[in-house]
C-alpha cells in the first residue's frame, strides 16, 4: 500500500438495498483501490474491494475499441433512428443518471423500464391496487417488537438488515435489541437466515398466498379450516399463534422478498401480504416493506414515478407516458421481439433474462453502460465503460425505505459516469432530432452523421 | 430416467461476493453453475457431491454440478441454485402480463449426466 | 425587456385597482422605464396581475410521490404531451412534476409552497422541485412530531429548542416550520394507532401537550424572525366540534404571527345525529376571530366537488378517511420526525358532510373582512386539485353562479351552514388579486413577489377579461416569469427553471453537539449524511430572516 491514503467516513455502500451509509473507507489513492471498508458486511466488502480501475477501452463500437465520444455518436445515431427503442436497467446508478435516461426516453418517444419489473414490480402492482402501510427502517429499529421475514434470505442477501436495522439493532423503545423482539421467518427451506428466527415457519412451495389469506381471515376473526395444513404445510395452530402475536404486538413489521414476487401468484402474493399489514392496523401499528435488491432501484422507482406518474414499464411513443405491465415491461417487449434498439444502463439482462428475450437482444443494436464487462456488454453494438457509482461517481441514491442519501465517492476514475455519458447522448440526440420528438409524428429517420 | 422436481433460484452470499469480482469471472461461473439437492433425492438418483446433472424445462436446459443438503435444510423434491446465466436458461419468457418471469418454484426434469462440465443451451 | 401597455393593472399591494398603466420589465425585474427597443405587449382588454402565489399545496416529495405511484388510474386519462422543448407528463389530482410546473404556469401561477416535508425527505423534495419547471418554489418542514425537539421541550431546554429549530431549517433548505396535528403522529406510531384529541392531552411517553408544543413553536418562529414564522395544521382536523380546538390554538399566539392552514377543515361545530355527532358550520366564529386578530392569518382550504387525493402528515386522519373511501390507503412513518397518510377521495355534492365542507369554505371567504389574512387555497389536492382554482374564483366573484351551485348540493348541509346569510357578497378583481397573489406573498414574507412595484420580480400574468371568471382565470394570455414570456397567446414558448426559495437562519454551532448524539443513538442514517448539501439548491434564493430579541411580540403584518 502506498503512502497516499485517504479515509472516507460516512460513505455509502450500494451493493444492496440496505444502502448502509456508515462505511469508513480506507483508500489507496495511488493504486486507486479501497483497501479497507469498515462496517461493511461480506457483500459490501466484496463490492468495495472488487471495484477498482480496470484497464478497459473507454468504449467498444462494433467490437472495435473507441473513445467515449465515438461511442456517444454511434449510440445517438441508433437511438435517433430507432422505431421502438427501449431503455432498461438503472438500478445500479445514480438518480442524476436516471433523470437523464428518462429525458432521453421522453425525447425519442421510447420505452423506459427498470429492473423493478423483474424484482418488486409485482409489489408495485399490488401497491397500486391497495396501497401499503410502511415505515422508514429507523422506525423498525426503534419500535418494532415483532418482525416477520417472508420469502427472503437476508443473511445472504441483506446481512445488515439483521444487524443494523431490524433484528439485533438496539432502538429507543427496543433497548435490548433482539431480546426485546420476536423474530418470525417464513420460507420454503432453511437458509442461513433461519437461526435468527424465534419462530420458523416452513411453507410448501407455491402456497404463500393461501397462508397469507388464512392469516388475514384469522386476524379478522373468521374461521379457517384445519385442512389448511395439508394445502400449505402450516398447521392451523401455528397460524393462529402467529395471527395472535401480530395483533398483540406494539409495532409489527413484515419484510418480504422475491419468494413472493418471483413465484406463482406474483402480485397476488405481494398484495395479500400488504393487505394483511393493512388489516392489522385495526388492532395495532403494523407496517410492511419490500426488501429491495439493488442499491438504487428505489431511486429508479422514485425518479420514474415523479417524472411520469408511473414507477416502471413506461412508454412514451405517443408523446406522453403510458403504463402497462406486460405491454411495456422489458422482458415482454424483448420476448415478443418488439424492440428494435436497446439502451441498457447498469444492468445485465443478457445474463438474467429468459432465453427468448436474450435471443432478441442479440438481434438488435444494444448500447450498454457498465463499469465491468458483462454478457450484455459482450453482445452490445456500443459498450461504454463507466465509473462505478458511489465508489467513483457522485450522486444521490435512495435506500429501500425511500430515504435519499448523497454518495461520497472514494477515488476518481478515468472513465466518465453514467450521468455524463447519458447527458452527452441526450445532447447529441437532441441535435439530431431538433428537440423532443413531437407527440404525433411519422417517424422520419434522423440526419445521418456527417 | 428423468424425475420432476421444483427449482428455486435465489441469491447467496458467495454469489453476491463473486458477482462483484465480475460476472464473467471464474468464481461467479462456478457458484452459479451449482445446484443444491436433498441428499435423499441424490441417493435415489445415484448422485454424489460434484456429480453432473441436467435440468430441463420447456424452454431450455442446463447442466450443473450437484451439492447435497440435509432434509431439515432442503426438503425432498426441492432444488436451489444461485441466480446466473444458467438459471436464466430455464426461465420462460411468459410474464402473465406482469413483466415478471417466474424464476422460483419452476418444475424441472432432473437427469444425471455422465462426465460433462456445467453448460447451458 | 418589456413594456406592457393598455392593460388594466391590479396591484393591490401598491394601491393599483384596475387603472390602465404601463408595466415595464428589465433584467427580470419591474422597472420604471425600460430602455428603448423594449418589446411592447399590447394588453388592451386584458387584466394585468402579479403571478399567482400558492401558499399551501402538495406537489413534491416522498408523500406526493407515493400518492402518484399508488393511483395510475388518477393520471392515465389526463395526459400531458411533450412539445419540442417541454417535457411530457401525466395529470389527475397528483400530476407528475413536469406537468405540475407547466400547469401551474398555465394558470398564471409563478410561485408555490410545498406544504409538508419530513427532514429525512428534504433531499427528495428538492430533487422533485428541481424537476418542477417554471415556478419558484419552497417547502415547509414538518417539525410538530419531532422526537428530539419534544425531548428538548419537555426538559425545558427552550434556548436549545430554538437553536435546533433554526438548525433544522438550515439543514433541510426549508422555508418555514410546519406543525401537523402536533403530537398526533407520535401517538399513532408509538401508541398503537392512537391520536391526539385534546390540546391538553399528554403526548405518549412525553411530558408534553400539544398546547405546549404549539405555543413554543409560535414563539420560536417569531423570535427567529422567519419570513413565515409557523404554519399550523391544527389538531382534530375533520372532527365535529373541532372549531374549539382551532380557536384555542389561535389564542395561543398571544399577538404573535401564526398561520392556520386549510382552516375550513377546522371550522366545524356539532349537532347530535342518529349514531354520531354531525358537523355543522362554525365559519362565522372562526372568521370573526381571524377578522379581529391581526396577528393571525389563514388559508381557507376550500373543498371542490369531484376527485381529490387526501395526502397529509396527519396519519391518523388518513386512516379515518379510509373508512369513508373504503379503497386504497398508504401510510408511511418517518423515524423521529413524522408520518403521512394517503387516501384517494371524491367529494360529492349530495353527501351531507362534503356539501357542508364546500359551503364552509365559501362562508369563510365571504365573511372575511381582511382579504390580506384569509387567503386562497384548496390544500391541493386534499380539498381539490389546483386545476379547480378558476372555478373557485368564479364561485367567489359571481353570486348568481354560486346560487345555482348551492341549489344542487345537499340542502340539509346548506341549512347547517351560514352560506345563505352571506350569499350576496361578490369578490372584486382586486380582492381576488389580494387573496391569490399579494396576500400569500406578503404572508410568506416574499417582499419581491405578489406585486408589480419597481424592484419586484417580473412575474406577471395577463388575463383576457371575460364575464365568465372561470374561463378568464383558466387560460391567461401571457405568463411572464423573471421577465421572460413563458406563455404567449395561451401557448408555451420556452421552458424555464424556477428558483428554490429557502431560509438560512443563523444558529449556534454548538447545537450540533446536542443533535449528533441523538442521531448516533437512534437514527438509521449518519449525522454527517443528514443535512442537505448546497448542490441540491440549483437555482435558488435565500430569503432573509430578521431575528428579534427573545420575548418580544412580533408586530402584525
Amino acid at each position: 500500500m502506498s503512502d497516499n491514503i485517504r479515509i472516507v467516513p460516512d460513505a455509502t455502500c450500494t451493493f444492496c438495498g440496505c444502502v448502509c451509509d456508515d462505511m469508513v473507507l480506507t483508500v489507496d489513492l495511488e493504486h486507486r483501490r479501497i483497501t479497507k471498508s469498515e462496517n461493511a458486511c461480506v457483500l459490501g466488502k466484496a463490492w468495495f474491494k472488487e471495484h477498482g480501475i480496470e484497464e478497459r477501452p473507454f468504449a467498444l463500437v462494433g467490437g472495435r475499441e473507441a473513445s467515449t465520444a465515438e461511442g456517444v455518436e454511434a449510440a445517438a445515431q441508433i437511438l435517433a433512428n430507432a422505431q421502438f427503442p427501449v431503455i432498461y436497467g438503472l438500478s445500479d446508478t445514480t438518480c442524476e443518471a436516471q433523470r437523464v435516461a428518462v429525458a432521453i426516453a421522453d425525447m425519442i418517444g421510447g420505452n423506459l423500464d427498470t429492473t423493478t419489473s423483474v424484482c418488486h414490480g409485482p409489489t408495485g402492482i399490488a401497491f397500486q391496487a391497495g396501497g401499503e402501510s410502511t415505515a422508514s427502517l429507523g422506525e423498525i429499529k426503534n419500535r418494532a417488537d415483532l418482525v416477520v421475514f417472508w420469502g427472503g434470505n437476508p443473511a445472504e442477501a441483506h446481512p445488515r438488515l439483521f444487524t443494523r436495522y431490524a433484528v439485533t439493532a438496539k432502538g429507543m423503545y427496543i433497548p435490548n435489541g433482539k431480546k426485546d423482539r420476536t423474530i418470525v421467518l417464513v420460507d420454503v427451506r432453511r437458509t442461513p437466515s433461519t437461526p435468527v428466527a424465534d419462530i420458523f415457519i416452513q411453507v410448501k412451495p407455491r402456497s404463500d398466498f393461501e397462508v397469507l389469506w388464512a392469516l388475514r381471515a384469522l386476524v379478522k376473526g373468521r374461521k379457517v379450516d384445519p385442512s389448511i395444513e395439508q394445502r400449505t404445510g402450516v398447521s392451523l395452530a401455528v397460524l393462529e399463534d402467529l395471527a395472535g402475536r401480530m395483533k398483540s404486538c406494539r409495532y409489527g413489521a413484515l419484510l418480504f422478498g422475491m419468494g413472493l414476487t418471483m413465484n406463482r401468484g406474483r402480485h397476488f402474493n405481494a398484495g395479500a401480504l400488504l393487505a394483511l399489514a393493512t388489516d392489522l392496523n385495526e388492532f395495532t401499528h403494523f407496517v410492511a416493506k419490500p426488501v429491495r435488491g439493488h442499491g438504487n432501484v428505489t431511486g429508479a422507482d422514485n425518479v420514474v414515478s415523479w417524472s411520469t406518474g408511473f414507477p416502471f414499464g413506461v412508454n412514451f411513443s405517443r408523446g406522453y407516458p403510458r403504463f402497462n405491465p406486460g405491454e411495456f415491461t422489458t422482458v415482454d417487449l424483448l420476448s415478443r421481439a418488439e424492440a428494435d434498439a436497446a439502451l441498457i444502463i447498469a444492468s445485465d439482462p443478457a445474463s438474467n433474462f429468459p432465453q427468448a428475450a436474450i435471443e432478441h437482444l442479440k438481434r438488435i443494436p444494444v448500447i450498454s453502460l457498465d463499469p465491468k464487462l458483462t454478457h450484455t456488454g459482450q453482445i452490445s453494438r456500443v459498450a461504454f465503460t463507466t465509473a462505478t457509482y458511489g465508489i467513483n461517481a457522485p450522486g444521490t441514491v435512495y435506500r429501500m425505505d425511500d430515504v435519499p442519501i448523497t454518495l461520497r465517492p472514494a477515488f476518481d476514475s478515468p472513465y466518465p459516469s453514467d450521468e455524463q455519458v447519458l447527458a452527452a447522448i441526450r445532447d447529441r440526440v437532441r441535435e439530431l432530432l431538433g428537440g423532443n420528438r413531437p407527440a404525433i409524428s411519422t417517424r422520419q429517420p434522423a440526419a445521418a452523421a456527417s | 430416467m428423468a424425475v420432476t422436481m421444483t427449482l428455486i433460484g435465489g441469491r447467496s452470499s458467495k454469489q453476491g461476493t463473486s458477482l462483484c469480482a465480475g460476472k464473467l469471472g471464474e468464481e461467479y461461473l462456478q457458484i452459479s453453475s451449482t445446484v443444491e439437492m436433498n441428499v435423499e433425492d441424490m441417493a435415489r438418483l445415484g448422485l454424489t457431491n460434484d456429480s453432473m446433472v441436467r435440468l430441463r424445462t420447456d424452454v431450455g436446459e442446463a447442466v450443473l454440478r450437484c451439492k447435497g443438503r440435509q432434509t431439515k435444510d432442503l426438503p425432498p423434491g426441492l432444488l436451489f441454485m444461485a441466480y446466473g446465466p444458467l438459471s436464466s436458461q430455464l426461465m420462460a419468457g411468459d410474464t402473465a402480463a406482469t413483466g415478471m418471469p417466474i424464476s422460483k418454484n419452476l418444475d424441472v426434469e432432473v437427469e444425471p449426466v455422465d462426465g460433462s462440465a456445467p453448460s447451458g443451451e | 425587456m418589456l413594456r406592457i401597455v393598455n392593460g388594466r393593472v391590479y396591484d393591490p399591494a401598491n394601491g393599483v385597482d384596475g387603472a390602465v398603466r404601463d408595466i415595464c420589465v428589465q433584467d427580470g425585474k419591474i422597472v420604471a422605464d425600460p430602455p428603448p427597443g423594449a418589446r411592447t405587449i399590447d394588453a388592451r382588454g386584458m387584466v394585468v396581475m402579479p403571478g399567482g402565489v400558492d401558499i399551501h399545496c402538495h406537489i413534491a416529495g416522498p408523500k406526493v410521490n407515493l400518492a402518484r405511484k399508488v393511483q395510475p388510474e388518477d393520471h392515465r386519462h389526463d395526459v400531458h404531451p411533450r412539445t419540442r422543448f417541454t417535457r411530457s407528463g401525466t395529470g389527475g389530482t397528483v400530476p407528475s412534476t413536469f406537468a405540475t410546473g407547466y400547469r401551474y404556469a398555465a394558470m398564471g401561477y409563478t410561485a408555490a409552497m410545498e406544504a409538508a416535508v419530513t427532514p429525512l425527505g428534504a433531499r427528495h423534495t428538492l430533487e422533485e422541485l428541481h424537476d418542477t419547471p417554471v415556478i419558484d418554489k419552497g417547502f415547509f418542514v414538518l417539525m410538530g412530531n419531532n422526537v428530539l425537539l419534544f425531548r428538548l421541550l419537555q426538559e425545558g431546554r427552550r434556548e436549545e429548542f430554538r437553536q435546533a429549530l433554526a438548525w433544522w431549517l438550515a439543514a433541510t433548505k426549508g422555508y418555514a416550520p410546519k406543525l401537523v396535528n402536533p403530537g398526533g403522529d407520535e401517538m399513532w406510531k408509538g401508541e398503537r394507532n392512537a391520536n391526539i384529541t385534546d390540546l391538553d392531552q399528554k403526548i405518549g411517553p412525553f411530558d408534553l401537550t400539544p398546547r405546549k408544543v404549539i405555543a413554543e413553536f409560535i414563539e420560536a418562529g417569531n423570535e427567529l424572525g422567519l419570513p413565515h414564522p409557523v404554519h399550523i395544521h391544527c389538531n382534530n382536523l375533520g372532527h365535529s366540534g373541532n372549531y374549539q380546538t382551532t380557536l384555542e390554538t389561535m389564542r395561543m399566539a398571544e399577538g404573535r404571527r401564526a398561520h392556520i392552514t386549510h382552516i375550513q377543515f377546522h371550522s366545524y361545530g356539532s349537532v347530535a345525529g342518529k349514531s354520531t355527532d354531525n358537523p355543522t358550520s362554525k365559519a362565522r366564529e372562526i372568521a370573526e376571530y381571524v377578522n379581529t386578530h391581526p396577528n393571525i392569518s389563514a388559508d381557507v382550504g376550500a373543498v371542490m366537488f369531484g376527485r381529490s387525493t387526501s395526502m397529509t402528515g396527519d396519519a391518523p386522519l388518513a386512516y379515518m378517511l379510509r373508512r369513508f373511501g373504503g379503497g386504497k390507503w398508504v401510510n408511511a412513518d418517518t423515524e423521529h420526525e413524522s408520518g403521512c397518510g394517503i387516501v384517494p377521495f371524491t367529494y360529492q355534492d349530495r353527501v351531507y358532510t362534503n356539501a357542508l365542507q364546500w359551503a364552509i369554505g365559501l362562508e369563510l371567504f365571504l365573511l372575511s373582512e381582511d382579504p390580506w389574512r384569509m387567503v386562497f387555497s384548496t390544500d391541493h389536492p386534499n380539498g381539490g386539485s389546483f386545476m379547480s382554482y378558476p372555478r373557485l374564483i368564479r364561485l367567489l366573484m359571481d353570486a348568481e353562479f354560486r346560487k345555482e351551485q348551492m341549489a344542487k348540493v345537499n340542502q340539509q348541509a346548506l341549512e347547517h351552514s351560514g352560506l345563505r346569510d352571506c350569499q350576496s357578497r361578490e369578490y372584486t378583481l382586486s380582492e381576488i388579486a389580494i387573496i391569490t397573489r399579494a396576500a400569500p406573498a406578503r404572508l410568506l414574507g416574499l417582499a419581491s413577489k405578489g406585486h408589480l412595484g419597481v424592484g419586484a420580480d417580473a412575474d406577471i400574468t395577463i388575463y383576457e377579461e371575460d364575464a365568465d371568471k372561470e374561463k378568464m382565470f383558466s387560460t391567461p394570455r401571457y405568463v411572464i416569469k423573471d421577465g421572460e414570456p413563458i406563455i404567449e397567446d395561451h401557448e408555451f414558448r420556452t421552458d424555464h427553471e424556477g428558483r428554490l426559495l429557502h431560509v438560512a437562519p443563523d444558529y449556534d454551532q454548538g447545537i450540533e453537539q446536542v443533535i449528533q448524539p441523538f442521531f448516533e443513538d437512534y437514527y438509521s442514517i449518519q449525522f454527517g449524511n443528514y443535512p442537505v448539501a448546497d448542490r441540491y439548491l440549483h437555482h435558488h434564493q435565500t430569503v432573509p430572516t430578521a431575528p428579534q430579541a427573545a420575548g418580544s411580540a412580533a408586530s402584525a403584518v
